[in-house]
């Protein structure tokens, strides 16, 4: 194999970290999707049996990734890009549509997502945009580029609809802001996806409310330093402008199967009583796990089926509940290690290549973190995305670990290219 | 800035959410509870309530099958509600309320919609129920009463109130528990322990098996059987005697304090408060506020002794040397004290000792005893609280401790209380101002139960013990170690001989001398107190009360007596004649005097209590 030549040494904490999180996915996802049915553990219409498949495949998927010239990933950056595109607006013809969101291509019985595998795309994309010599994040037109990477293949997922995953590509605004981008569009970046989500999440009316309150206290506090009354009025009123255009397209321009979609993602179809069901029971769950939990395949909440999409996007309730504080801790203190190793591993590349991809990698794993355990403790409205390395599913694991083991090998490349 | 942004929020993002967990798992615990609730289904199996028996193992209280219709909100579906309505028999919006109601209390929970149903409704409603999910019959067991006296001392079961279940966690909605009398003073006994099934259930609440294959799961328990101190016959002829009166009896047996008789009049067939009649004759009982029937005027009645509070008095001069046996006292009419203040008495030969002081209940010759009493000490306040300490010593002016659970304190006063009345120091007071409790008049008030005790502890000639009603818990001979404690009095027992006699002289030619039972040596005292009423404001003077007290035989004491009638005028008149018929009932098991009998079991003082209502001016002590 071709490992030998241009590759230094590999990065043992992450690949331990990774490991880490996915066994212990593993084992509470068998616990979640444990039932009383006499099928055998390989059978493989047991949901665990087919995790386990994914991670064997994910292994080799690994070796072949790390097996790949470093050099490989930087060229054919743009090409990757372009399939990803193309996969994923092939699903507008292919696409084979699961729980309301054509975002599937099916192969017999298996089926793939290739929005998960975008991201890896983007990421790619925009660290060859960024690392361009001629680029320069302060001047407009290089910052229209960025954006227009990074947005495309959201805007295309979005009517798929999968606003979860499209959410998702706002963390890329990290790296950028490391590369020089102003502070002001990290904040904008963030105050327009909060709008967004909250005015899906709870309506134009609580979101005109929220906004003119807060404003009001702003302009309250600074009332010395002689406020401009119009430009809160203006900032007031495109707040306002793009909830209402938000609602409208939701309302108007999409069709009833988008809602749906939207409505599973946001915890609503579910949620028939309008009391946050989803979230309440996930509450449950964790809050009566203690402190060391009702112990593995011993929870109630659990075994009762009570929190939806529980092997997927709620998956961290069943650590909760079955490990407790202490197995829920741990499980966090995992996940910010890992953000922060590959903060760190990013930090000491030579390459701006390699920096903004790895800076990538790690806030897309973080902004997947923060939102899915933000939203299943009950911290966050409900947004439908998977907890990478934990939650089932093939796409997820294999999207992830094609973004991860990628920043390894460019890591282990450069670790070879400062050696020699 | 730009290296460490991510890293710090991803920092805080773990802090935060570290926090979160840790307020959800450790901090609240509702969860915990929650949890239960909603995944796990629980099941109970009501055990029967123990049976309740007399002191000669005579059945008082069974049980009986019943059966209610419960409801578990969140798993009602759509249902004919016209239909199910008169299937039960209720209206439309009492079924609305009644289901608001369990909704509130928990969609998840049972609650009861229809309580109590008979066998032949129950088996009318069985065949149909399948048709309403969510709706299901409860079994459980209800009181059968197999005597209709002694509702006082037995008390009653109901569904545990909203408070009660938010208090002990051990009750849930509908479950009966004790509310007075025995049942609610050995709830724990009688009522045994629910058996508990877990069963675990998914989310579309199906039953999925046992809940961790059941190792939580526990059988019933059986209440335990409890045999009372009461005298079922005695309790039933005291009931009798006191138709048409108001008042209580309590008779007790002396060598062990155990309760023979608790009489409250008026009083009500316990078998009333069960059934679906239940809450209207509850209702009935409760808003009579003129005869208070719910009111156990033995317990929780506080009167002025009267005159039998003269055998205390009498011991306590003895105790505190201050007169002898021989010692006489004349009565012109009455005690003088201070500047032409009398209290007066009535006629009797004079001048009298201890014994024919008792005997014709003299006035002048306790309050002579009782002033110098107080003023042996320097002070009337170290008189007054010496004067307390024996009378505590009796059990009085304060909680006796027996094992009921309503009472009253009486009273007793203190220095303190003296000191408060009169502003002292502003004002002083001395022996004379608090004169008359040398009569049991003035501030002294006790209970039925008090006076009884005290009868019971001079009987025993210097001590007691406390009252109870329990005698056996199941087979066990096992009461409260308080019960078989004795309590002495400060009084030495060589001091009660002389009362003893004076008692015994009441019947042999004193104030009770027409109420002699052949063979029988009883020994008792008189008393007539003054009272007063207020009613729309005004404040008027009725009937004297009628008191007694007694203990027979004078020699080896096997009942002890207080019996008070309410404006039954003098002693002998009302009290004095159902106490010596109940001490014959007792001890020989046969009324000889019919005549006696007849009459108070005729007799009604109705229309005495009918007169301060009347709103006509009326005459009393006649």
């Amino acid at each position: 194999m071709a490992i030998g030549k241009s590759s230094g040494r590999l990065d043992w904490l992450t690949i331990f970290l990774f490991l880490a999180l996915v066994s212990i996915g593993w084992v509470n996802i068998y616990s979640a999707s444990l039932s009383d049915s006499t099928e055998g553990f390989f059978d493989m219409g047991q949901i665990y049996t087919k995790q386990l498949l994914f991670i064997i495949l994910s292994v080799l998927l690994i070796v072949f990734i790390l097996a790949i010239e470093a050099k490989f990933y930087e060229r054919f950056s743009s090409i990757i890009y372009i399939v990803s595109l193309l996969s994923l607006l092939g699903l507008f013809v292919f696409g084979k549509t699961i729980s309301g969101a054509t975002s599937w291509y099916a192969f017999g019985s298996f089926s793939l997502q290739p929005s998960e595998f975008a991201k890896a795309a983007t990421a790619l994309a925009l660290a060859k945009f960024v690392s361009d010599i001629q680029t320069n994040l302060k001047e407009f037109k290089y910052q229209l580029g960025a954006f227009l990477i990074i947005l495309i293949p959201a805007i295309i997922i979005v009517p798929q609809p999968d606003p979860g995953s499209a959410l998702i590509y706002a963390a890329f605004i990290f790296p950028l802001y490391r590369e020089g981008l102003h502070f002001a569009y990290l904040l904008l970046g963030f105050f327009a996806a909060a709008l967004f989500v909250s005015t899906l999440a709870f309506g134009i009316v609580w979101v005109a409310l929220g906004v003119i309150l807060i404003a009001g206290i702003f302009f309250f506090r600074n009332r010395k330093k002689r406020p401009s009354l119009f430009k809160y009025i203006v900032i007031v009123s495109a707040c306002i402008g793009f909830a209402f255009s938000v609602n409208y397209i939701f309302n108007n321009l999409f069709e009833q199967r988008h809602r749906d979609r939207f409505n599973i993602v946001l915890g609503k179809e579910i949620d028939a009583k309008g009391i946050g069901y989803n979230t309440n029971q996930s509450e449950i769950a964790i809050g009566s796990g203690g402190w060391t939990g009702k112990g593995w395949t011993q929870g109630t909440q659990t075994k009762g089926n009570f929190v939806p999409e529980q092997h997927t996007d709620y998956i961290f309730s069943t650590v909760g509940e079955e490990w407790g504080f202490v197995g829920s801790f741990i499980v966090i203190a995992l996940f910010v290690g890992l953000v922060v190793r590959l903060v760190i591993m990013a930090e000491r590349q030579k390459n701006q290549f390699s920096r903004v991809y790895g800076y990538s990698v790690a806030s897309i794993i973080f902004l997947h973190f923060f939102v899915n355990v933000g939203m299943v403790t009950g911290l966050f409205p409900t947004v439908g995305i998977p907890l990478p390395f934990f939650s089932y599913g093939g796409s997820g694991l294999w999207g992830f670990t094609i973004l991860l083991f990628i920043f390894v090998r460019l890591d282990a490349a450069n670790s070879y290219y400062s050696r020699s | 800035m730009r290296k460490v942004l991510l890293l710090g929020i991803v920092l805080i993002t773990g802090v935060v959410f570290a926090g979160r967990l840790f307020y959800l798992q450790i901090l609240d615990t509702s969860f915990q509870k929650l949890s239960q609730n909603n995944a796990v289904k629980v099941l109970y199996d009501y055990p029967q309530r123990g049976y309740l028996f007399d002191r000669n193992g005579k059945l008082l209280v069974s049980n009986q099958p019943s059966y209610d219709v419960m409801v578990i909100p969140r798993e009602v579906k759509p249902l004919d509600t016209m239909e199910f309505c008169n299937l039960l028999k209720i209206s439309k919006g009492r079924f609305d309320t009644l289901m608001q109601k369990a909704k509130i209390y928990s969609p998840r929970l049972p609650s009861p919609i229809l309580p109590q149903l008979t066998k032949a409704e129950y088996a009318y409603l069985s065949e149909k129920m399948y048709k309403y999910e969510g709706f299901y019959i409860q079994k459980r067991s209800l009181r059968d009463y197999q005597v209709n006296h002694s509702a006082n001392v037995l008390g009653y079961i109901a569904e545990a109130s909203p408070r009660i279940i938010e208090e002990n966690p051990y009750y849930q909605m509908g479950e009966l528990i004790g509310m007075q009398g025995v049942e609610k003073q050995y709830e724990e006994a009688l009522r045994g322990v629910k058996g508990v099934k877990y069963i675990q259930k998914d989310r579309f609440n199906r039953d999925i098996g046992p809940y961790k294959d059941g190792i939580f799961d526990t059988l019933p328990k059986r209440g335990k059987d409890l045999t009372l101190t009461i005298d079922a016959i005695l309790q039933k002829y005291g009931e009798e005697l006191m138709v048409n009166k108001r008042g209580g009896i309590v008779a007790l047996e002396p060598a062990t304090g155990e309760i023979l008789a608790l009489i409250t009049a008026p009083n009500y067939d316990p078998a009333l408060l069960v059934g679906r009649d239940r809450s209207r004759n509850f209702t009935e009982l409760y808003y009579d506020s003129i005869a208070k029937p719910l009111f156990d005027r033995g317990l929780q009645g506080e009167y002025p002794p009267g005159s039998p509070f003269k055998t205390l008095t009498g011991l306590i001069g003895l105790q505190e040397e201050i007169i002898d046996t021989r010692e006489s006292v004349s009565c012109y009419g009455g005690y003088v004290y201070g500047r032409g203040q009398k209290l007066g008495c009535h006629r009797h030969p004079s001048p009298l000792a201890m014994i024919g002081g008792i005997a014709n209940s003299c006035n002048a010759y306790f309050c002579t005893v009782y002033r110098r009493v107080i003023e042996k000490y320097p002070t009337p306040q170290e008189g007054i609280d010496n004067w307390h300490r024996h009378l505590k010593s009796f059990g009085l002016g304060d909680y006796l401790g027996y094992d009921l659970p309503v009472g009253k304190k009486g009273l007793i006063p203190t220095s303190e209380f003296y000191n408060r009345w009169y502003e002292y120091p502003k004002y002083k007071w001395y022996a004379t101002a608090t004169i008359s409790n040398a009569i049991g008049q003035g501030e002294v008030l006790m209970t039925p139960m008090q006076m009884a005790n005290f009868t019971a502890a001079i009987a025993n000639r210097g001590y007691y013990y406390k009252p109870h009603i329990i005698k056996k818990i199941e087979e066990e001979n096992s009461i409260p170690d308080e019960y078989t404690k004795k309590n002495i009095t400060t009084v030495h027992p060589k001091y009660f001989e002389p009362v003893v006699e004076g008692m015994h002289d009441v019947y042999r030619y004193g104030t009770a001398s027409m109420l002699q039972v052949p063979d029988i040596e009883i020994c008792g005292k008189t008393g007539t107190a003054e009272n007063y009423i207020r009613v729309e404001g005004k404040r008027m003077q009725l009937t004297d009360h009628s008191i007694f007290v007694a203990f027979a035989p004078k020699d080896d004491p096997k009942i002890a007596i207080a019996v008070f009638v309410e404006n039954g005028y003098w002693g002998s008149r009302w009290a004095g004649r159902i106490a010596s018929l109940m001490i014959e009932k007792y001890i020989k098991g046969e009324i000889t005097r019919t005549d006696m009998e007849e009459y108070v079991l005729n007799g009604s003082l109705q229309d005495e209590y009918a007169k301060p209502y009347s709103g006509e001016p009326f005459k009393i002590n006649r």
